[in-house]
């Protein structure tokens, strides 16, 4: 029974550690937010004093509050987008049989994984022949690059799981290709579609290369890029109070997200990765 | 309301030949019955007729008209599904009017019809439920009223009773013989693995192997007179006894059939009487079932109304009914030579 | 005719041409009719594919045959100079031959090296880690939702995010990684993590190990979860180590979900860009393919070498690809069987 014992101990010890690790860091960012002055800069693990001034000069100065609305703005629009486009999509590559199927998943799947930088310089010349530089349309088009492929692969192994008979009595019925996507299946899609949306949301969301890229002006960054720029008075004067407090702005939406849909995020990800 | 005509019907996946060239007439109002083992093309056959699969070669022919390149849904067909295949998110309601709908029926055209299958099917408490909230009966029942509710002239069912157990698939099984006698102008074509509800409900059954028919007929043609080794062991339960060597060269064939129920005991031996020791015995109730070995590839079954005691080793004396015994060639088909003294 | 292969069909699906008596009437109206509307729904995402993933990849490529410049790039001036960018032979007066472009760039092999030294130890660790946090989340026990929550966490975190938390605990003077190891007598002196150049890849592993062994814990969660119960009851009764077991039953059943969560990760390793553009901007001892291109095309306007490098980085993870997919004859379509 001792051996037992000591195995359960040192599992739960495990656990702990696994928490911690995964947690810790934000739990500093979180604490150094509500400090200001020398409480700052002195490291420890409750916070020394709780004030919420960092929050105030992020909030206030410079164009920060305008990038959070056009991080919603462009991930937001980016993910309709693919939406709209990745379910016709997926209803072919997943339910017809067609020449060519499988070469196209393959192509579709490198295009997801395909390094950013590779495109870059095409993509900016793209950006101004279409006169699109530093506005946000540059972003939800460059965006597309990821999401689109993204959503249509999850959204193919999603749809490859719908029962082929349900189909076949909408096909009985009269039900024509477009009226099995809208009438049939979109309404037991919901939840997929929900998981992608999220998925590749925050994808859109973290974006950083080409957002650094395609925007000039503070009024037209994203949110990751004014965090990344976020400076002080002084070039060597970091605002380490004002960084961590954009952070944990920007980050606490996400968890919630993530904390509500954690086993719908657990199942897209893993979606077509592991099939069963 | 159809006749349905398959001539010479030939189904290929690429090299792979399932369906190899079919010919059959279903008349109008029959109840046909597709049966055979698993992999023997049944249900591809269905879902040729059904238009959800092509025809790779051969004619299709609805009523004098070739239906082969005709959208399933302009077919006049209407097809119940071994899962319900109902629509998850609509109402028993929709579920029903759905087609309907689709096909540009007017609302109160729509309403009388759902209204009236699912007065004939007695669903019409559960038209506002959603299919997750019925039992597996009931969701067979409003799949059936589903099927009702399009008109069809030809009504498929594929396997419908599988999923259901084994007491509901009885009841169910009377439904869709009321069915059959309240629409006695729809033809329906059923297919099934299990023979006895293709014998309980067929008009006539077709009897498929390997993508071939064995054998058309009514229920009682395929069990007296099986058109090969194949329908005779396929048909009734249990299974017909088979014998070859010296049991059969006994009656001039090369394989001997005789069912179970065909068997009598006799008190001791004489000329064609069988003589073996019980090996198993099943008490089933009603009947007996015993298990004989007489000297044979396999012990001969033997089956006996009421009460019987006969403990394992109890040496029994079997006589073969002379009138219903089957006598197989070399070929697996049923000779005729007789012997002199029957004629 | 590869997709043969890959459909899931394949098996059954026409291996031969259909026979001769099909030429007539063809498959059957349905097939046609699925395949015409296929054909339709696939149209507006291959157009978007095509104007944001194969034109610019297009033009990029072409860049880098080209002398294009911040000044050159829109007004069509760049000029052709073929293989230049990528190795150029020329012979000076006094007859010495000098090479130059980015085959024969020091920087360019250095930014290669890291950027492989990176993957090969990231992807590596996260194995390791991923698969141990797999094994505890697959055991039953009270709180195993809230651990995955926990460990969702440094996923969602936003790089940028994630190097600047990461940043500011590895500070040389303020960080409380530094505070920590000197507590407990691991280290008499602060280190300058980020700064030093010894140490600016560790930071830079840690930080993307941290972020990352979530995904690949999940991934290889999922795989495990596939492996029935019975198995281990079995090996239980049969008296088998759980070691022997773990390396001889579940090991091999899980391979696909890790040869998958692996390509992925690598891929994700072999095109970083910004973490190491945050946490290490300056340090030669981190810079990789990514980070080195997009100096040359944003700081320096080199539009030639810049989308040389990016080509480069294009036609390496490409052969990688194409050798991973071979070797462990991974489905990433998850088509068969």
């Amino acid at each position: 029974m001792q051996q037992v014992w000591w195995k359960t101990a040192l599992f739960y010890a495990g656990v702990v550690l696994i928490v911690v690790i995964a947690v810790y860091p934000f739990y500093y960012a979180v604490i150094t937010s509500l400090e200001s002055g020398t409480a700052l800069f002195t490291p420890n693990f409750l916070p020394e004093m709780i004030t919420f001034q960092n929050y105030v000069n992020v909030l206030t100065q410079g164009a920060f509050v305008r990038s959070i609305g056009n991080s919603i703005l462009i991930a937001g629009v980016t993910v309709c987008f693919a939406l709209l486009l990745a379910v016709t999509a997926s209803y072919a590559l997943s339910r017809v049989r067609f020449r060519g199927r499988g070469l196209l998943l393959m192509t579709i799947l490198g295009v997801s994984m395909f390094p950013q930088i590779a495109v870059l310089s095409g993509l900016y010349e793209l950006v101004n022949l279409l006169g699109l530089y530093n506005t946000p349309w540059a972003l939800v088009l460059s965006y597309t690059i990821f999401t689109l492929p993204f959503t249509v692969w999850v959204l193919t192994t999603f749809m490859r799981d719908l029962p082929i008979e349900i189909e076949e009595a909408a096909i009985v019925d009269g039900a024509s290709p477009w009226v099995i996507i809208t009438q049939v299946f979109l309404p037991l899609l919901w939840p997929a579609l929900v998981t992608t949306g999220l998925l590749a949301f925050i994808g859109a969301w973290n974006e950083f290369l080409f957002a650094l890229t395609f925007t000039i002006s503070e009024t037209q960054r994203t949110v990751p890029v004014a965090i990344a720029l976020l400076s002080g008075a002084s070039q060597q004067e970091i605002p380490w109070g004002s960084i961590m407090a954009a952070s944990v702005i920007v980050t606490v939406p996400l968890i919630v997200l993530v904390l509500i849909f954690q086993r719908k995020i657990v199942a897209g990800l893993t979606a077509g990765g592991v099939k069963g | 309301m159809a006749k349905i005509e398959l001539k010479n019907v030939r189904k290929s996946y690429g090299a792979v030949e399932v369906i190899k060239g079919i010919d059959l007439e279903i008349r109008k109002g029959e109840f046909m019955v597709f049966v055979g083992p698993s992999g023997c093309g049944k249900s591809t056959l269905l879902r040729l007729i059904s238009g959800l699969e092509g025809i790779t070669s051969g004619d299709l022919v609805f009523d004098g008209e070739r239906v082969n390149n005709v959208l399933p849904s302009n077919r006049g067909i209407a097809m119940v599904f071994q899962s319900y295949a109902l629509y998850p998110h609509m109402k028993v309601y929709d579920n029903m009017a759905f087609g309907m709908k689709l096909a540009g029926a007017s609302k109160d055209e729509r309403d009388k019809r759902v209204r009236e299958a699912a007065r004939l099917l007695q669903i019409e408490h559960l038209l506002d439920r959603l299919p997750r909230q019925l039992s597996g009966g009931q969701r067979q029942r409003v799949a059936i009223g589903r099927a009702i509710t399009r008109d069809p002239r030809v009504f498929l069912f594929d396997e419908p009773l599988s999923n259901l157990d084994a007491a509901l698939r009885v009841a169910t099984r009377l439904e869709i013989a009321k069915l059959h006698h309240d629409m006695s102008d729809v033809t329906m074509v059923y297919v099934t693995h299990d023979q006895v509800e293709a014998m309980t409900l067929a008009d006539r059954i077709c009897v498929l192997r390997d993508g071939r028919v064995e054998q058309v007929g009514t229920p009682s043609e395929l069990y007296e007179a099986p058109a090969n080794v194949f329908v005779a062991g396929f048909i009734g339960s249990p299974k017909m006894n088979f014998l070859k060597g010296r049991f059969a060269e006994a009656e001039t064939c090369a394989t001997l059939g005789i069912r179970s129920e065909h068997i009598d005991l006799v008190d001791g031996p004489g000329p064609d009487v069988w003589t073996g020791k019980v090996v198993h015995g099943e008490d089933l109730g009603s009947d007996n079932y015993v298990f004989v070995d007489i000297g044979a590839e396999e012990p001969v079954l033997v089956r006996q109304p009421g009460k019987l005691n006969t403990p394992l080793g109890t040496e029994l004396h079997l006589r073969p009914q002379p009138q219903n015994i089957h006598r197989f060639g070399e070929d697996d088909r049923p000779v005729e030579v007789r012997r002199p003294e029957m004629a | 005719m590869s997709h043969a292969d890959m459909v899931p069909e394949a098996a059954n699906a026409p291996k031969s041409p259909p026979p001769e008596v099909n030429a007539g009437s063809g498959e059957a109206e349905l097939q046609r009719q699925r395949i015409r509307a296929a054909y339709l729904f696939l149209l507006p995402m291959l157009v978007m594919l095509a104007l944001v993933a194969a034109w610019p990849l297009f033009r990029s490529i072409a860049f880098s045959f080209t002398d294009a410049s911040a000044n050159t790039i829109f007004n069509g001036e760049s000029e052709w100079v073929g293989f230049d960018n990528y190795v150029e032979r020329s012979v000076r007066s006094n007859g010495e031959v000098r090479w130059r472009g980015v085959l024969v760039d020091g920087d360019w092999w250095n930014a290669v090296w890291n950027t492989v030294r990176f993957s090969l130890v990231s992807v590596g660790l996260e194995l390791v880690l991923g698969m141990l946090v797999a094994l505890v989340l697959n055991a039953e026990f009270k709180g195993r939702g809230l651990v995955r929550a926990a460990i969702l966490i440094p996923w969602a975190i936003p790089t940028v995010v994630s190097a600047r938390m990461w940043g500011w605990m590895l500070n040389d003077q303020f960080g409380v990684i530094n505070y920590m190891m000197m507590g407990v007598g691991l280290i008499d002196r602060p280190i300058a993590w980020t700064a030093s150049s010894d140490t600016a890849m560790i930071a830079v592993l840690i930080v993307d190990v941290w972020k990352t062994t979530p995904f690949m814990a999940l991934l290889i969660l999922a795989g495990l979860q596939m492996v029935p119960r019975d198995m281990y009851e079995a090996a239980k009764i049969d008296g088998i180590h759980p070691v022997k077991v773990f390396f001889k039953v579940t090991l091999p059943l899980i391979r696909p979900a890790i040869l998958v969560a692996v390509i992925f990760r690598a891929l994700d390793a072999l095109r970083i860009f910004d973490l190491i553009y945050l946490l290490t901007p300056q340090s030669d001892s981190t810079v990789t393919m990514s980070v080195l291109s997009y100096r040359e095309l944003q700081q320096f306007g080199d539009y030639g070498e810049g989308s040389t490098m990016s080509t480069l980085l294009f036609l390496i993870i490409t052969g990688f690809v194409l050798l991973y997919l071979k070797i462990g004859r991974v489905d990433l379509a998850g088509d068969k069987g």
